[in-house]
């Protein structure tokens, strides 16, 4: 008897060396892929990029070279032979490109204007929150109620009516995509960092007489990382999307910077007389993209948020 | 007592209440017996975690799973619960048998009207109607010591103190003159003077209705004044029972002497009080032999060995295999 | 309670008022008014004429007194594409996006509460996995796709129902709606799930949440303990509790419903305020924007007010917290 009690606390013992002797992120890492549906999620959102990365490697033909685009091939249902030799696996739209390639592409266009906004966004929104944070007072009060009022609007509603002011274009819509979302950050790092501040190892660093930047920058700022990575993936989904929705009503992108949600808004004329693929395609392409940063985003807040328990 | 001939009114045989966990079996309740009389308090003490409140919920069929009565049997009044039908145990429910809280902050609900909670209770059980249930209510508030008690049941649960919910907690579990009571540490959260005028309501409305009520608590000094008889509760087994006063003057398990001198009235000033040492064990893979032994001085060789059935020595039983004799001295 | 009424009107005031500045001042100093505001196939004599009636050669501070003047006795310029005053334009198509909206919000309750609610009942049934597969689903999906994937299936491929416009209307108690005819009924359908579509997931989550949370309650327990039927506990005890926060997030999404309409009204081609924003964002009539601009922010910020007053008025420990105080 004594023997199996030794065993079996042996095996308890090794399970917690074993966890102990992980690193952060090797621990991090192991939670993480403990959902198999998150696993699946991240992989294709690898893929995504990548594939966004090397589109001019991967797809067949460059859409908006005028050279390889045939008008004739306008609005071929997919799988047809092109004169050049591949296959429009997904069809071609309505000016003939080839419909995979064009989503390739889009892709680069939406992930690039989702993800650099939602960067800025982001070091703007935690520079604010900080400030808010630390200064506390008037100044705390005044930020922290522009967050509010912003926050009680709509993000499309705030997009749509800087847009009818300045117009279309990538660096507008970016101005827009930044300014719904800022807030979101501030937010965010300012409930952290006022958590943080009251934190005896800050109190301590005061004491210690250690210059104001130092413990905001080497001590509170890096305990809003987890928060803020959360947050992140989150608003690159919606700024994804909302880009996509701005683009598709017309007051987006511009037609020169065709993103997923302007192929879409292009296939629905085609839609009525049953030309499905033109408009079915990006938005497959634009769901995948948000579902996996979604499901990566789920995942990541159940892993860095330790007050959860699974 | 003409109760005494009847029989108790509840009868716990041998009681097993697992949880089903994903870590594993939680053994909460393992092996319970005891017997409750109308009348009669029962104090059944312990640490957190040791079963006790399992133990109430049990009895009245409110074990959420993954927990699960494995086996034994709860006699209510002759009727066996275990196994019985939900709608039988619905009858049952704040009817004959009726409960109280620990948190009387979090028993009524927030947003109900404590009228609405009342009457609730009655025409659940009985068919009367509005007004009759209203009186009734109104009655049950000024017998648990409420003043102007038409006000109080207009108000919501937020505008009453501590004391006044647990007040109108005990008003409720006594509207339809239950025959036993499992009160859940209903003190623990009030003030000591508010307590002990609980304490005595309670005691008083028992005696006088008959009702048989369980005493859950972890603080043996309150049982001390009002329980009849007492059960000890460690890691879901009852280590040792018997009559109160027999139990608070000569304990015999090491257990209860630890309890019994944690107690700061029972220390001189100045001098340090006496603790348990140790944590009370997980209940996920309790070791085996005694759960005790971790923290009893008195452990050997023979309590790695499951502790036997409990055998009665002087007419109360224990389950260890070291009986102490201590006299408290207060 | 009427001191927290005054207080809270005080405060959309304000609010109404920063926005105005910003509206006015996007217009006036980010964009050219003359071009925002003036047709731009004018003369110039009508450019100069306009510039005056306008007050744009006086200062901006005097400008924004005078638009602020205007925009209270309702003068916010004329359509440059339909000659006609912006503000009644908007009043005429108010109507139909109140009815989608609407719609809208009562397909999100009638829906989501039930669906959360069993959902966070049973979480480990397969019908609950599948509620909540949908929603995060429903989270995810683009709107407008999802708009233009229901038009295909429903009125391409199987031709149930209409895809675009309104309907015949009826009016029934002085109220003129589609809602009231069998014509109008199908043609809101589908524009009417298509927008609830975010806020049934949203609900759905709340609504799952809240029962996760309650079920596990003292109060709960103490109910059942009293011998209540499952029927009340759930009903009675359980609901009322969830509802208060779940009322009130859906109050304050009646507000992003009518924004989001934008987006379906499009698609739909429902003759509403928000397709007429996207026209006039187009043809760059610039009044009708500004114009729509004040009225969603004045109804933005009443909407708040309601919800919150009756907010205070749902949940006696706010009402009675506010009368003590």
């Amino acid at each position: 008897m004594t023997t199996v009690e030794q065993t079996e606390l042996d095996l308890v013992e090794d399970e917690h060396e074993r966890i102990l002797a992980q690193t952060p992120f090797q621990r991090f890492k192991a939670d993480f892929l403990e959902s198999k549906i998150a696993t699946v999620a991240l992989v294709t959102l690898v893929a995504i990029v990548l594939v966004a990365i090397f589109a001019p490697l991967i797809a067949p033909q460059n859409p908006y070279d005028l050279a390889q685009v045939s008008v004739l091939d306008a609005r071929l249902p997919p799988g047809t032979k092109s004169e050049f030799g591949y296959t429009f696996l997904l069809g071609t739209d309505g000016a003939g490109r080839d419909l995979f390639s064009a989503i390739l592409y889009g892709l680069r266009i939406s992930l690039s204007v989702g993800v650099m906004s939602g960067f800025i966004a982001l070091v703007i929104g935690s520079a604010i929150g900080l400030i808010a944070a630390y200064a506390g007072g008037r100044v705390d009060s005044v930020i922290m109620r522009v967050v509010d009022i912003q926050l009680s609007f709509p993000a499309i509603l705030i997009a749509l009516m800087l847009l009818a002011v300045f117009g279309k274009g990538v660096d507008k819509i970016m101005i827009a995509l930044v300014t719904v979302q800022w807030a979101y950050y501030a937010r965010t790092v300012r409930g952290t960092a006022l958590v943080e501040r009251s934190k005896e190892y800050v109190e301590a660093g005061v004491c210690l007489g250690l210059s104001r930047n130092r413990i905001l920058f080497r001590h509170i700022l890096p305990n809003c990382l987890a928060p803020l990575i959360v947050v992140g993936t989150v608003q690159t989904a919606h700024a994804i999307a909302l880009e996509a929705t701005l683009s598709f009503l017309g007051v987006g992108l511009p037609q020169t910077e065709p993103s997923l949600g302007l192929l879409i808004s292009n296939g629905f004329e085609y839609m009525l007389s049953g030309r499905y693929w033109i408009s079915f395609f990006p938005g497959i392409a634009l769901l995948l993209t948000i579902v996996s940063i979604n499901l990566v985003g789920d995942q990541l807040r159940d892993v860095l948020n330790p007050r959860l328990e699974r | 007592m003409t109760t005494k001939k009847k029989g108790p009114t509840l009868s716990v045989h041998d009681l097993r209440t697992h949880f089903h966990t994903k870590a594993g079996v939680v053994k909460a309740v393992d092996d319970v017996s005891f017997d409750v009389k109308g009348g009669q308090v029962m104090g059944l003490v312990g640490e957190s975690g040791s079963g006790k409140s399992v133990t109430g919920f049990s009895i009245v069929g409110l074990i959420d799973p993954p927990g699960r009565v494995v086996s034994g049997s709860i006699k209510f009044k002759g009727e066996e619960l275990v196994g019985a039908s939900e709608e039988r145990l619905q009858k049952l429910r704040g009817n004959r048998i009726a409960m109280i809280f620990q948190d009387p902050m979090m028993t009524l609900n927030p947003v109900l009207r404590i009228d609405t909670q009342m009457t609730e209770a009655i025409k659940a059980h009985r068919d009367v109607d509005a007004q009759t249930a209203w009186e009734e209510a109104r009655d049950a508030l000024g017998q648990v010591g409420i003043p102007s008690p038409e006000e109080r049941l207009k108000t919501y649960p937020h505008q009453l103190s501590g004391g006044m919910r647990q007040r109108v907690a005990i008003a409720i579990a006594f509207l339809n003159k239950p025959d036993l009571i499992i009160a859940d540490e209903p003190t623990t959260a009030l003030d000591v003077t508010i307590q002990s005028q609980i304490i005595h309501e309670a005691q008083t409305l028992c005696r006088k209705t008959g009702t048989a009520l369980i005493w859950i608590t972890h603080d043996l000094a309150v049982v001390a004044g009002l329980a009849d008889h007492i059960c000890v509760m460690y890691a879901g087994r009852i280590v040792e029972e018997g009559k109160a006063d027999d139990i608070i003057d000569r304990p015999l398990h090491p257990y209860t002497i630890g309890l019994i001198g944690s107690v700061p009235s029972h220390n001189k000033r100045g001098q340090r009080l006496n603790q348990i040492p140790g944590m009370t064990p997980s209940l996920l893979n309790l070791p085996p032999g005694c759960a005790f032994r971790n923290r009893c001085k008195f452990d050997d060789g023979e309590c790695l060995d499951e502790p036997g059935p409990t055998r009665p020595v002087r007419g109360r039983s224990v389950r260890c295999f070291h009986p102490q004799r201590m006299e408290v001295t207060s | 309670m009427t001191a927290y009424v005054i207080r809270r009107l005080m405060q959309s005031v304000v609010v109404v008022l920063i926005m105005s500045v910003i509206v006015f001042f996007g217009v006036n100093v980010v964009g050219d008014p003359v071009d925002m505001l003036i047709n731009p196939e004018a003369d110039q004599e009508d450019i100069e004429a306009a510039i005056r009636a306008l007050g744009l050669d006086k200062p901006i501070g005097e400008q924004y007194l005078f638009f602020l003047k205007n925009a209270i006795t309702g003068n916010l310029g004329k359509s440059f594409i339909f000659g006609e005053p912006a503000l009644q334009l908007i009043i005429q198509r108010m109507p139909a996006t109140l009815e989608l909206a609407i719609t809208a919000l009562l397909m999100a309750i009638f829906l989501g509460i039930p669906l959360g609610l069993y959902a966070g009942l049973k979480p480990d049934s397969p019908a609950s996995r599948t509620i909540m597969a949908g929603s995060i689903l429903g989270f995810s999906l683009p709107t407008f796709w999802v708009g233009l994937m229901m038009i295909m299936v429903f009125a391409v491929m199987l031709g149930w129902l209409p895809s675009t416009g309104r309907g015949e209307t009826a009016t029934f108690l002085g109220i003129t709606s589609s809602l009231f005819t069998l014509n109008g009924l199908q043609h809101i359908f589908m524009p009417a799930l298509n927008l609830a579509l975010l806020k049934i997931s949203l609900v759905i989550r709340l609504t799952r949440a809240g029962t996760r949370e309650a079920i596990h309650q003292d109060y709960i327990k103490f109910a059942r303990a009293k011998g209540l039927s499952p029927h009340r506990v759930i009903m009675v005890h359980l609901l009322k509790n969830i509802l208060i926060p779940v009322v009130t997030v859906i109050g304050l999404e009646f507000g992003s419903l009518v924004a989001f309409s934008v987006v379906t009204e499009t698609i739909f081609a429902w003759p509403g305020m928000g397709k007429l924003l996207i026209d006039s964002i187009q043809q760059l009539d610039r009044p009708v924007i500004v114009a729509y601009l004040i009225i969603i922010v004045l109804l933005f910020v009443t909407l708040n007010l309601i919800v919150d007053i009756l907010y205070s008025i749902l949940d006696p420990r706010v009402r009675l917290g506010e009368r003590e105080a």
